[in-house]
Formats: C-alpha cells, sequence, structure tokens
C-alpha cells in the first residue's frame, strides 16, 4: 500500500527493545519540542501549539509503547497509530525521526515543494504513517475500521487515534464515539490533547460572549463517554508518570469489550514560556530571538546553536 | 495592493455599518480568512461556529430563514466538501440567502498542501441550482463582488484567494462588476501595430488565439500574454469574474471566430471554466446560413478549446511560485504550452 521510498537510517537514539527511563523520556520531549521549534522556523510554515502540548504523549507512544519497528514501517503486526490532529504533523515527524524512521536531518525539508514531510502528513510518503490527514474530524472513524479489521483477521496489535479538542465539535467525530463501542472494540484506544485552545474560536478566559470558552468546556466530558460505553481514563496529558499510568489502564482494559478514552489534559504550546496557553501560536515563525529563549528553556546543547544561526540566515 | 480575503472583510465591515441584518459564522478560521475585522466591528454579530462547518451551514441556514444574512467564513475546501449535502439541501434547494467566503481557493494555500487545496469548487459549485459562483481577480473586484452578493437574496460561492496576486489592470476595472459578464482585459487587435498581430489577420500562420482564465490566474494570464506578445503572438485575453451566471453569447462573442482557445485556471481541468467554455463552445447554436459572421468558415470550424489546470493528480506543498510552475500554472509555463499548441515554439 505505501509507496514512499524507503531510505530509513539506523536509529541514533533507542533502540525498541531498551525500557526507556522518564528522564531520558523527559529529555526526548525537550530535543522533539525544539526540532518542532527550530523546523518550523527554517521552513518558515507550520503549526507550533498542538504539536507542543501532545509531544510527551507522541514520545511516550513511540518510547514506550507502540509495538513498532521503524526498520520496517509496514509491518502488518506493528501497532497503528492515527494523528487525526493531521496539522500538529511537525510534532509527529520529530518523534519518527528521533525514534529512527527517517535521519533527522531531513526534517529540514518540512513542507518544503517534494519533501516527503508534507505540511499535512501523508502516507503515501513518509514511512510510518498509518493514514493521511489534514481535514479534521476523521481519524477515529479510521481508527474503527483498523481495530475492527484487526479483530477481523485476528490481528493482536492494538491502534490509537490522537484528537484535538477543537477537532471533538466535528459532527463525524461523535459519530464515531457512537459506533466505537457497539463494536466492542477494546483494541482501540483514542486521546484527546484538552489544550483547550484551538485555531481562534475559543479564546481562554473571563468573556461576556455567549459562544466564548474552551471548545469542549462545557461538555461533562467523562459522563459523557462512560454514556456512550467508553472505558474513560483521565490523564496529565504533559506529566510522564501520568501519561504512562494511562496507557496501561487502556491496555489492561484490553478483554473487557470496550474502547478506553484517554483523556488528557494539557497545555497548549507547553515547554515554551511564549508559545504557551495562547492560540495566538497555534501556528507562527518564531524569530532567531525567540528561537534563542527557547532552546535555553528546552536546554538544548551547543551542537544546536548551528541550527540556529545558519536558519537565521534563510530569514528573508 | 490588498488580498482578496482582506478586501472581503472591509467591505462587510463597510456593508456591516447600514445592514444591521448581516452577519458572519465563522467555522474556526477567521484570523485566516480576515472575518475577524467584521468581528472587531461588530462583535454581537459574528457567531463562532468551531471546527464544524456541517453544522456551520445548517446554522446560517436557519439564520437566513429569519432574515439574516450569513456570510459564513472558512477554507472554500471545506465548505464545498465537508458539508455539501447541507449546502445542497439546506441551503441550495431552499434558496437560502447565505453566502459562502471561500478563502484559499484554487492551489495556492499557503504550503498546507493537498487536503486545503480548494481546486474542484467551480465543478461542485456550478453543478448546484441556484448557485452564483463569483471568481474575482483582484481586490478591487471582490469589493465590487462583495456588495453585489449581499445584495442578492439568494445562495452566493465566493472564492478568495489567500495572496495578493495583484491587480487587474485599469481597463479590467472599467465596467466595475457586471453580474455574468466575461471582461475582455486585452484584444489581439488591440495590438495590431505588431507586424505579427493575428486575430484579425486572416493570413495569419497561427490563427487568432484566446486566453480564458477566472480567479487570481487572470492576473498570471495577462503576464502570460505579455510572453506570448514578445514572442510574436497577440492575444485576446478574458476574465470570467462570473462563473455562474454566465452570458454564453457574450463569451462566444470574445472568442468570436478564434482558432484556439485556451483556458487557464488553478483548478482541475474537470469541471472548471475549461469544461465551461467547452460547453458553450460545442453548444454554439449553428446559424441558418454558413458564413453569416464574417468568416466562410466561422461555423465549420470550432475553436480547439486546450484547457490548462491540474491533471488528474494530487499535488503537494509547497511554496507559491513552485507550485505555479511545478503544475503548469506559472506565466512562463502557460505561455510555453500555447506556444507549443499553435506551433510557434
Ligand atoms: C475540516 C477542517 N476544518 C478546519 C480546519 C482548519 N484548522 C486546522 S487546525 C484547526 C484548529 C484545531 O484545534 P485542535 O483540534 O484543538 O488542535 P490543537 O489545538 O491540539 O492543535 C483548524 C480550525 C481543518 N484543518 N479541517
Amino acid at each position: 500500500m505505501n509507496t514512499h521510498n524507503t531510505t530509513n537510517k539506523k536509529s541514533t537514539t533507542q533502540s525498541p527493545s531498551e525500557p526507556v527511563d522518564i528522564e531520558t523520556l523527559k529529555a526526548l520531549s525537550r530535543k522533539g519540542r525544539w526540532l518542532v521549534m527550530s523546523t518550523v522556523a527554517a521552513s518558515k510554515a507550520g503549526h507550533i501549539g498542538g504539536p507542543l502540548s501532545a509531544m510527551d504523549m507522541f514520545v511516550a507512544l513511540y518510547f514506550r509503547q507502540l509495538n513498532i519497528d521503524p526498520e520496517h514501517p509496514d509491518d502488518p503486526h506493528r501497532d497503528r497509530f492515527i494523528l487525526s490532529k493531521g496539522h500538529n504533523a511537525i510534532g509527529l515527524y520529530s518523534v519518527l525521526a528521533m525514534r529512527g524512521y527517517f535521519p533527522i536531518e531531513e526534517l529540514k525539508t518540512f513542507d518544503h515543494g517534494d519533501s516527503r514531510l508534507q505540511g499535512h502528513p501523508d502516507m503515501l510518503k513518509t514511512p510510518g504513517i498509518d493514514i493521511s490527514s489534514g481535514s479534521l474530524g476523521q481519524g477515529l472513524s479510521v481508527g474503527i475500521g483498523m481495530a475492527l479489521g484487526a479483530k477481523k483477521l485476528g490481528k493482536s496489535f492494538h491502534t490509537w487515534v490522537m484528537l484535538g479538542d477543537g477537532e471533538c465539535q466535528e459532527g463525524m467525530v461523535w459519530e464515531a464515539i457512537l459506533s466505537a463501542p457497539r463494536f466492542k472494540l477494546d483494541n482501540l484506544t483514542a486521546i484527546i490533547d484538552l489544550n483547550g485552545l484551538e485555531l481562534y474560536g475559543w479564546e481562554a478566559g473571563p468573556n461576556d460572549r455567549f459562544d466564548r470558552g474552551e471548545p469542549l468546556g462545557h461538555v461533562d466530558l467523562p459522563s459523557v463517554f462512560h454514556g456512550f460505553g467508553w472505558n474513560v481514563i483521565e490523564i496529565d496529558g504533559n506529566d510522564f508518570t501520568s501519561i504512562l499510568g494511562g496507557f496501561d489502564k487502556a491496555m489492561a482494559n484490553r478483554g473487557s469489550g470496550k474502547p478506553s478514552i484517554i483523556l488528557a489534559k494539557t497545555t497548549k504550546g507547553a515547554g515554551v514560556s511564549f508559545t504557551s496557553g495562547t492560540y495566538k501560536w497555534h501556528n507562527g515563525v518564531a524569530t532567531p530571538e525567540q528561537l534563542a529563549i527557547a532552546r535555553d528553556e528546552l536546554k538544548q546543547g551547543e551542537e544546536d546553536k548551528s541550527a540556529i544561526s545558519t536558519r537565521e540566515g534563510e530569514q528573508s | 495592493m490588498t488580498s482578496m480575503r482582506q478586501a472581503w472583510g472591509e467591505t462587510l465591515v463597510e456593508l456591516g455599518r447600514d445592514n444591521d441584518k448581516l452577519t458572519v459564522v465563522d467555522a474556526d478560521l477567521a484570523p485566516s480568512t480576515k472575518a475577524t475585522l467584521f468581528e472587531s466591528a461588530y462583535p454581537q454579530r459574528f457567531i463562532q461556529a468551531g471546527i464544524a462547518e456541517q453544522n456551520a451551514v445548517g446554522m446560517a441556514a436557519g439564520l437566513a430563514s429569519l432574515g439574516f444574512i450569513p456570510w459564513l467564513s472558512s477554507f472554500g475546501v471545506f465548505f464545498t466538501q465537508r458539508s455539501l449535502d447541507q449546502i445542497r439541501m439546506l441551503v441550495s434547494q431552499t434558496h437560502m440567502n447565505v453566502k459562502f467566503g471561500g478563502a484559499y481557493s484554487g492551489l495556492l494555500n499557503g504550503s498546507s498542501g493537498k487536503t486545503h487545496e480548494d481546486v474542484e469548487d467551480i465543478a461542485i459549485m456550478r453543478a448546484m441550482p441556484n448557485m452564483t459562483v463569483l471568481s474575482p481577480a483582484d481586490a478591487e473586484e471582490t469589493k465590487a463582488a462583495v456588495r453585489w452578493a449581499t445584495g442578492y437574496d439568494m445562495p452566493v460561492y465566493l472564492r478568495l484567494s489567500r495572496d495578493d496576486a495583484g491587480d487587474l489592470p485599469e481597463a479590467g476595472n472599467d465596467d466595475g462588476f457586471a453580474i455574468g459578464q466575461p471582461k475582455v482585459l486585452r484584444k489581439a487587435s488591440d495590438m495590431a501595430s505588431s507586424k505579427t498581430s493575428i486575430n484579425s489577420d486572416s493570413t495569419s500562420t497561427y490563427g487568432s488565439v484566446v486566453l480564458i482564465s477566472t480567479g487570481a490566474q487572470s492576473i498570471r494570464t495577462l503576464e502570460s500574454a505579455d510572453l506570448l506578445a514578445s514572442a510574436g503572438l497577440q492575444t485576446t485575453v478574458i476574465h470570467l469574474p462570473s462563473i455562474k451566471p454566465l452570458d454564453e453569447t457574450a463569451i462566444l462573442e470574445a472568442i468570436g471566430d478564434a482558432r484556439y482557445v485556451f483556458t487557464v485556471e488553478e483548478h482541475s481541468i474537470y469541471g472548471g471554466i475549461g469544461g465551461l467554455v467547452s460547453e458553450i463552445v460545442a453548444g454554439r447554436p449553428r446559424s441558418a446560413q454558413p458564413g453569416v459572421h464574417g468568416s466562410a468558415t466561422a461555423d465549420a470550424m470550432a475553436p480547439q478549446v486546450v484547457r490548462i489546470g491540474l491533471n488528474d493528480e494530487w499535488t503537494q506543498c509547497g511554496p507559491n511560485d513552485f507550485l505555479l510552475d511545478r503544475y503548469g500554472l506559472s506565466a512562463q509555463r502557460v505561455a510555453q504550452k500555447v506556444e507549443e499548441t499553435v506551433g510557434i515554439a
């Protein structure tokens, strides 16, 4: 199915079999956030807020949870991951690169013409992408198809889907939420990245406008998902202990006949002070000064300064 | 220079002053579509529907049924493809007074790539009964189109480009915005000083050549015409700010007895203005007496219609110049295609 020409290099980071401790995960997250900030700055286009809020979960998935092998991205037995909020592509690409699906160097081509790393995930181009996305709201349905198909084929892999809370306003998401329990898909886990902000729609904070507030702020999500027949898990999506605990609960739910939903509280733009907690960095391009601040906050080493300075030269 | 989306937002602010029924229903893209301009001016008439385009179209239909004039704000692609059934049943079949601000029309969408390319909307929307489809070329024409659409009590789909493409030359703007009328931006015969001018010259080796385009592409098509002129080929350039309705007689008149008609569009070659012009040309009524239109062969010789646009493939992300060049829509690539076809390459 995938027609990408795979030129995978050996993973420069972890081998799948080695257990990764929380300190290492934290370091990988900081590195991932730095790759997001610097790549978007170099490409002069891309999303920041969502990739940063979800970064800890991307790292936990790819370095602790998913049963995958970067050397064999099309292995039929691999766990599946669907980034339903496809605009977070650079977050996922950064983690795929660190995990060894393609060279970290290749991130420099992000969003360029003829690049394997398109602005939104393209399963025909990038190794490790299980389904294309970019038009919001469609990923959970695909996850249902994969989980249902796995059951029919007698395969034991697990399917994971990550959604944005803004994205959950799409009707199709609720069609999927309604149907997954009907198929008893305990091999499916959906994660909602509850960062409370979307592209613009709802500014956080006090406001007298009737249509203001968090996208799902008026919804009692745990009750709703219980009512729909899901196994509900609540976590802090920017805390590794909480994330890994949540993933364990989802896996322990296999055999129960219910899909799991992980409600992950996060901060949009997490990890970098000036991008944190604002819709204004949903997308955006950091200046060289801002990049330097981000680099310090993310404790990235001297070797990354060179990345900044060459990219500075590219700024028009 | 102002971008079309900026002109859209500014004109809504202007119209909102005298019309308290004017509302904007946004699907979480106001900073991109520039609906934020309207929100700042009239916060109580700006409704945030969130990332729920189908719901937004339904809400707009409900508002319109009470006499409001809702302009929807999103990327064209998310309306025409995500909410197609809602547009069909709740807006088009009901004659509902709903307007669509289809931002980021065409191929050039700020490098979001193929998921965000709005390159089938003409085909989709012009097939929809009761739907007016407008595709201005620049800011001035956008302003005129928004004014016209707001005053027209039926559904309208308006295509808006993301980036400044430039301004149509004055000549193109003289007659303002006349619904249904093609604009002849340049006539080959106006360039008669050139010894190779051919449109009115029946001895020409190439036969006369007409270029037809729409939206922001029309400005680039004028550039193509300049390149062709310097290569010795004078062309007539026609711009379609109104795709539906369209005065077919006026189009046929403007085409005259051209040997070649090239349609150029940031849209699929299937069902866009290439299809539209082909339909008009193929449907040209036969006159009772052959030859009455001045040329003995006018009836016998329909022009060859060459459709330039996106072929049967999905594209990718990248900067505007890269995409235009790669997919054959830069001024140079279009001129080259014309030269090859008429045989002067
Ligand atoms: C169907 C559709 N409508 C609109 C958009 C434009 N868009 C891209 S991202 C975004 C906001 C997404 O917010 P959320 O799902 O909360 O993502 P996060 O904040 O986690 O990045 C919007 C409206 C889109 N890509 N697809």
